[in-house]
């Protein structure tokens, strides 16, 4: 099985946002929940970058250890989902993410948060595959149809790569050795505890 | 004509390439970038870009520009999460379970020492005094209901998926947890409410004096014999109402700024609001464990008090004998006795 990962070559990237987008409209993201940005840092400063991030599918995840109703699981492609049915919406794998991939939309009182929603590398949740409860929650499962994520597979500049870590790790690389520079693979050390060796 | 064209042509051609590298010269040095990517001042702005490391020694946290309104986006990366999950999963349960459990076997241990601390009987006894009306009584119970089910919602955050979910399994659990965050949420209200309540009824009688001393010097009614002067709350009781004023506000503004997210802090205020939430109702919950313990089973009469209101003058004599004269002395109508006992000394 395969380890799937993120990787944003922030050297590529041109802030389009159109990962953002492309992941709204597949997934039918409601309003005011992202669960993928671009993060401009340096902005207008020499050496500025663009980042596109979501949840990172950490290995020892945060958010599932700081969890009160154990409602994350990791897949067999070690894809970090959870279960809306189980999920109280405390907002504490907010506070743990490192990322700040959880998502809540805004519902009743006191600024209650509803059910977290984020970024499901394309693969759905506990629900049948292709279901319309799957569907309805989680958005589309992509991986199950056998493609990967929408949010990579449209990147106009393919700055953002999604696949087994191993095989995006040595793309980045090739590209690092050829032109020269690289800014890195932003979030790994914080998200697999390994970066990429060049 | 053609050929006069063609050859004038030709000479521009070989002019501009003798020429050239002195003519074009100018035009060069205005494009930056050479070949190999460095400018004219040595730096690479392509190559020479931020990364992680660099920005990780300027600040704790990357944080950069966003084009969504949720401004808490703009922080790309925060290893600060990490610390918090390591308070959260490997300190605090330790920290609630030994500071509870802690407190039950000290009652435990203290109720088989010192047993069941029994009315002493004198001619007053069956005679009944107001101890506390019926507005601080609802005030009182308003909190208390408040408080044991605030208690368990929110140890459950922290124990219900180690104890309750291998026992009730997963939807069961996530049902119940969904209606304790509810239960959590609304009934703050009612008990910041009844804190507030309590806080300016009783506060006149709560504030500490020289009696007090004198009463903590004796042992108080629970470790010493006999009973020190105390007037309507000792300083055992006074210890509980700041330990509620104190706590309740403390749990008060954090339950706030969590019921509030990011209202007025960002994500290391968010993640310190719930350690100190945390800790302190834990620490809350083992103070009032104690109180429910001598206001029920420690001692005989001091339910009455919060009960029906109403003590036996007996008990209230021994336990608050200058509150009992002051009482008395208010009111000709209260329970008095003909020739004034000495108070027991």
């Amino acid at each position: 099985m395969a380890r799937m990962k993120f990787l944003c070559d922030a050297d590529r990237c041109i802030e389009c946002n159109a990962c953002v987008t492309a992941c709204k409209n597949e997934h039918e993201v409601p309003w005011g929940i992202n669960r993928r940005r671009v993060v401009t840092l340096n902005d207008g400063k020499p050496g500025e970058r663009s980042v596109s991030m979501a949840c990172m599918h950490c290995t020892d995840a945060p958010c599932a250890a700081v969890c009160p109703v154990n409602c994350f699981y990791t897949t067999a492609d070690a894809v970090v989902l959870h279960s809306k049915d189980i999920c109280i919406g405390c907002g504490y794998c907010f506070y743990a993410c490192p990322f700040g991939a959880p998502q809540y939309p805004r519902v009743g009182n006191f600024g209650s948060r509803g059910k977290m929603d984020k970024c499901t590398y394309c693969s759905g949740g506990p629900e049948a595959d292709f279901s319309t409860a799957e569907y309805e929650k989680y958005g589309s499962n992509r991986l199950a149809e056998g493609k990967l994520p929408l949010c990579a597979e449209m990147c106009s500049t393919k700055a953002l790569l999604a696949g087994d870590g191993e095989m995006i790790a040595e793309i980045y690389k090739q590209r690092v050795i050829k032109r020269g520079y690289g800014s890195g693979a932003w979030g790994w050390k914080t998200a697999y505890r390994e970066t990429v060796a060049i | 004509m053609r050929r006069a064209v063609t050859f004038l042509k030709t000479f521009l051609l070989a002019a501009m390439l003798v020429a050239g590298p002195t003519a074009l010269a100018p035009a060069l040095a205005q494009n930056p970038i050479q070949a190999d990517g460095v400018n004219p001042m040595g730096a690479r702005p392509t190559a020479d870009s931020v990364n992680e490391e660099f920005l990780f020694k300027q600040s704790d946290k990357i944080q950069g520009r966003i084009s969504i309104p949720d401004q808490k986006a703009a922080n790309l990366i925060q290893p600060q999460g990490r610390e918090y999950r390591n308070f959260r999963e490997s300190w605090l349960p330790w920290i609630g379970g030994l500071v509870i459990l802690g407190m039950i076997a000290a009652l435990g241990a203290f109720f088989l020492f010192r047993g069941r601390i029994m009315m002493e009987h004198s001619q007053e006894s069956g005679k009944k005094i107001l101890r506390f009306n019926a507005f601080e009584r609802f005030t009182h119970w308003m909190t208390a209901t408040c408080f044991i089910i605030l208690s368990l919602s929110g140890l459950n955050y922290i124990f219900g998926k180690r104890l309750l979910m291998p026992l009730i399994g997963p939807d069961a659990f996530g049902a119940l947890a969904q209606w304790a965050k509810y239960s959590h949420i609304y009934l703050a209200w009612p008990f910041m409410l009844g804190v507030a309540f309590m806080f300016v009824l009783w506060i006149k009688d709560n504030i500490p004096n020289k009696i007090d001393i004198a009463w903590l010097k004796a042992g108080g009614g629970l470790i010493g014999k006999g009973h020190p002067h105390a007037a309507r709350f000792n300083a055992g009781q006074k210890g509980v109402f700041w330990m509620v004023a104190g706590f309740g506000a403390a749990m008060s503004v954090t339950g706030l700024m969590m019921i509030f997210p990011f209202a007025l802090t960002d994500i290391n205020g968010m993640q310190l609001m719930q350690v100190v939430h945390s800790v302190i109702g834990i620490v809350f919950i083992a103070g009032i464990l104690a109180h429910i313990y001598i206001g029920s089973l420690g001692m005989e009469g001091a339910y009455d008090a919060m009960g029906s209101g109403k003590v036996d003058l007996a008990w209230a004599r021994a336990h608050h004998d200058l509150w009992v004269e002051q009482e008395q002395a208010r009111t000709a109508s209260g329970p008095q006795l003909k020739g004034h006992p000495a108070p027991a000394e």
